[in-house]
């Protein structure tokens, strides 16, 4: 018997956090919110590592019921909390890259107003990522999931003064709605067919079903339903638009939210959901393709960025790709790995970017920045780690997981695997950009500048704080060594829930290893378009400043079609938004609303004051007149009853 | 025997009068005196439906018109009297403080 693990209070103690700050934060003082804040994330951290501390006598999976929250019929759901393997990796991601990033928001956002909103928010949103991942059934998680959304909402529009922020919060709303449609259809299919909501339940009616392979499937709609609203949540094509404009948010936001979590949700969701996709090969491909295309579109739109964050903005929409496409040729444990290093390394390389920001005074522009290499020297080497990491060098974290989704894509399909080493090559190229443009060569940023920001009382580029530099370090030594626990080893501790044995192992490719090129062989490949990608960036932004700008000209229509993320934003506006919002203005505002029912109200008003208007003069309050109606009435009335009388 | 289409036509023509009178007098008296008038108006049908179904009940309700005419009369005329005190005026037009 499994001791209790309390694991309902890892979610609540953040939400316990949020509703202190929330109600009485404005009436503390800075520290008194940070106490909070700190305490109630720091306690749901403890508690995690209680458990990892206690892990290996655990009998797994744990289930820990706390209500019932609905019961109709036979369908029943619980309010219950649900513990394994994939859980246990999520909960210590987020508690764990969620508290470091918890203390660097305090120097972050030290001299922002909304300084107790903030951690309000960011508490809030642990509640929910926190009940996402460790609900045991799909209509908890959906609270998480649309929680996280509501969380990434109102951070992303935390400076709602800027117009720019309020939009880009509207945006990743709505455009998470539309996944979200498609994830609740998909849980209305599993209610209707499978009568449940509860993980064990569900998969255990869907294990003994075959796969379905001729044609599509009610396993498959679901699956395909369910990627959906994974694609949403994790800024995959086609909704991928919201995660580059989220951007607007506070750095820190972008590194827990943006990066390191909340993106994450849909890889999550995916794995979680692993029996259903191995049932439905299509929706597999689907899920594999998707994966790679978005890789490899976001790599290349991310090559032309010049905003430090947005390039880190489309590196974790291309790195979420190739999260899917692990998740698509079956390696799930893979995925959940690349989830946990990208974790590391992009919450890291978030963190260092917004101490870069904060240490040139709010540029974000990489082209202003440069030779900041000695100027702020703990953030260089943090991000140096996290950049070596991204690109897949060994033996940083990055080069583990990657590698591993690139070795089980190549057994699947070799295109895959050649459109993910090409994403690699982009991806190093691209970090590298940034960090040669960031870090070396001359400060291109002018005086006024580092003169403006002198005027806060800062002086020039500096260091961050202490408390910055914290996080930046823990995460720069997990960057370094997340990756050393191997895929093996990782793969072999998510098999109670990847391969339970009565799962029959999904066919052959694993046999035919020994055809075609070893591991070796595909890992120097890999590692050699890392390489490459660091030769090339050094060679058109250290050696030759001058070329990257021939070559955009050379390339002409295509780069600039690139530069403008091909017009992505500009089509969907097009196509979907304009006629949405004309349709609603001139139809269901102008002819429907003011038309219809203004008018209808407004007439029957007019009308009703017209008739009066003609029958009040009756009521003259001349005596005589009333008298004169009382007798010819009665008149009438007798020459009435006198003709009916005579007929 | 006088048929009693005769006395309701007189009746009517009793109450119309008293009507118009009504309608059209300025003067508080004689707006006053039509409506004595329809009261009698009203009375003579009562008295000639009487006679024609031998119904008593017909009597005794010109009786108690009567009885309350007279005691209308007695507070009628007190008013007036009170409002020529007052207004040294029997014209209804300009006993008009009430309105608006």
């Amino acid at each position: 018997m499994t001791p209790d693990l309390h694991l309902w209070l890892i979610p609540l103690l953040p939400l316990a956090g949020a509703a202190i700050n929330g109600l009485f934060g404005k009436r503390f003082s800075r520290q008194a919110v940070v106490a909070v804040a700190l305490a109630f994330c720091g306690a749901a951290f403890l508690l995690a590592l209680s458990i990892a501390a206690r892990f290996s006598s655990l009998t797994l999976p744990h289930t820990e019921q706390l209500a019932t929250w609905l019961r109709s019929g036979n369908f029943q759901i619980d309010f219950a909390f649900y513990l394994d393997q994939l859980s246990f990796v999520m909960v210590m991601v987020v508690t764990g890259v969620g508290f470091l990033i918890h203390i660097y928001s305090v120097g972050y956002m030290w001299e922002d107003t909304g300084f107790y909103r903030f951690f309000t928010y960011l508490n809030l949103f642990m509640f929910f990522m926190l009940t996402l991942v460790l609900a045991n059934n799909y209509l908890v998680m959906f609270i998480g999931w649309e929680g996280v959304g509501l969380a990434s909402y109102l951070l992303i529009g935390f400076w709602f003064l800027k117009d720019s922020a309020a939009s880009a919060g509207k945006k990743a709303f709505i455009v998470n709605r539309i996944g979200d449609f498609g994830f609740l259809i998909a849980l209305f299919l599993l209610i209707k067919h499978f009568g449940s909501l509860t993980f064990t339940d569900v998969f255990a009616k869907i294990a003994p079903l075959s796969p379905e392979t001729a044609g599509v499937g009610l396993l498959t709609s679901i699956g395909l339903l369910l990627m959906f609203g994974a694609a949403g949540k994790s800024a995959q094509i086609p909704l991928y638009v919201w995660l580059p404009d989220a951007m607007e948010g506070p750095t820190p936001v972008s590194a827990l939210i943006h990066a390191a979590t909340m993106v994450t949700a849909g890889v999550y969701m995916v794995s979680r959901s692993h029996l259903i996709f191995e049932r439905a090969p299509m929706a597999m491909m689907v899920v594999a393709i998707v994966g790679t295309l978005t890789a490899l579109f976001a790599a290349t739109i991310g090559v032309t960025q010049t905003d430090i964050k947005k390039v880190l903005a489309y590196s974790t929409v291309s790195q979420l790709g190739y999260m899917f496409m692990g998740c698509g040729v079956g390696a799930f444990s893979m995925g959940i790995f690349h989830l946990m290093t990208h974790a590391f390394f992009k919450g890291l390389l978030f963190l260092a970017a917004g101490s870069v920001i904060h240490a040139v005074g709010g540029e974000q522009d990489m082209r202003k920045m440069g030779g900041l290499r000695t100027k702020i020297p703990w953030t260089f080497w943090t991000m140096t780690a996290a950049t070596f990491a991204i690109a897949g060098f060994w033996p940083f974290a990055g080069f583990f997981s990657k590698d591993a989704i690139l070795y089980r894509a190549f057994q699947s399909n070799w295109i895959y695997w050649a459109i993910g080493v090409f994403t690699a090559f982009l991806t190093s190229f691209y970090m590298f950009r940034q960090w040669f443009l960031t870090f070396f060569g001359e400060y291109r940023g002018g005086k006024d500048a580092a003169a403006d920001h002198g005027g806060h009382g800062h002086g020039g580029i500096h260091e961050s704080p202490k408390v910055m530099l914290v996080p930046l370090v823990i995460l720069a030594i997990l960057s370094v060594c997340g990756g050393w626990i191997g895929s093996e080893r990782f793969d072999k501790f998510l098999s109670p829930v990847f391969h339970p044995t009565a799962v029959v192992q999904e066919a052959a490719p694993s046999a035919p290893a020994e055809e075609g090129p070893s591991e070796g062989l595909l890992t120097s490949v890999s590692i050699a378009a890392a390489a490459l990608g660091l030769g090339l960036a050094w060679l058109l932004y250290v050696k030759n400043p001058e070329l990257p700008g021939k070559i955009a000209a050379s390339l002409g229509a295509f780069y600039t079609a690139v530069l403008n993320k091909y017009y992505v934003d500009e089509i969907y506006a097009a196509i979907f938004v304009k006629p949405l919002v004309d349709g609603s203005r001139r139809i269901l505002w102008q002819t429907v609303d003011q038309g219809v029912i203004d008018n209808t109200l407004n007439e029957t008003a007019d009308g009703a004051r017209d008739v009066s208007d003609s029958v009040r003069h009756m009521q003259s309050g001349n005596i005589r007149s009333y008298a004169g109606w009382v007798a010819a009435g009665a008149a009438g009335l007798i020459a009435y009853m006198v003709w009916m009388g005579t007929r | 025997m006088v048929p009693l289409s005769y006395y309701l036509v007189l009746g009517g023509i009793l109450f119309a009068c008293g009507i118009t009178g009504f309608l059209i007098k300025r003067n508080l008296i004689t707006i006053f005196m039509s409506i004595e008038l329809m009261l009698n108006g009203v009375n003579l049908s009562f008295v000639a439906f009487a006679a024609q179904w031998r119904a008593l009940s017909g009597q005794v309700f010109v009786f108690f018109v009567m009885v309350v005419a007279a005691a209308e009369a007695a507070v009628g005329l007190a008013i007036i009297i009170a409002v020529y005190r007052n207004r040294e005026t029997l014209n209804v037009d300009r006993v008009n403080l009430l309105k608006l």
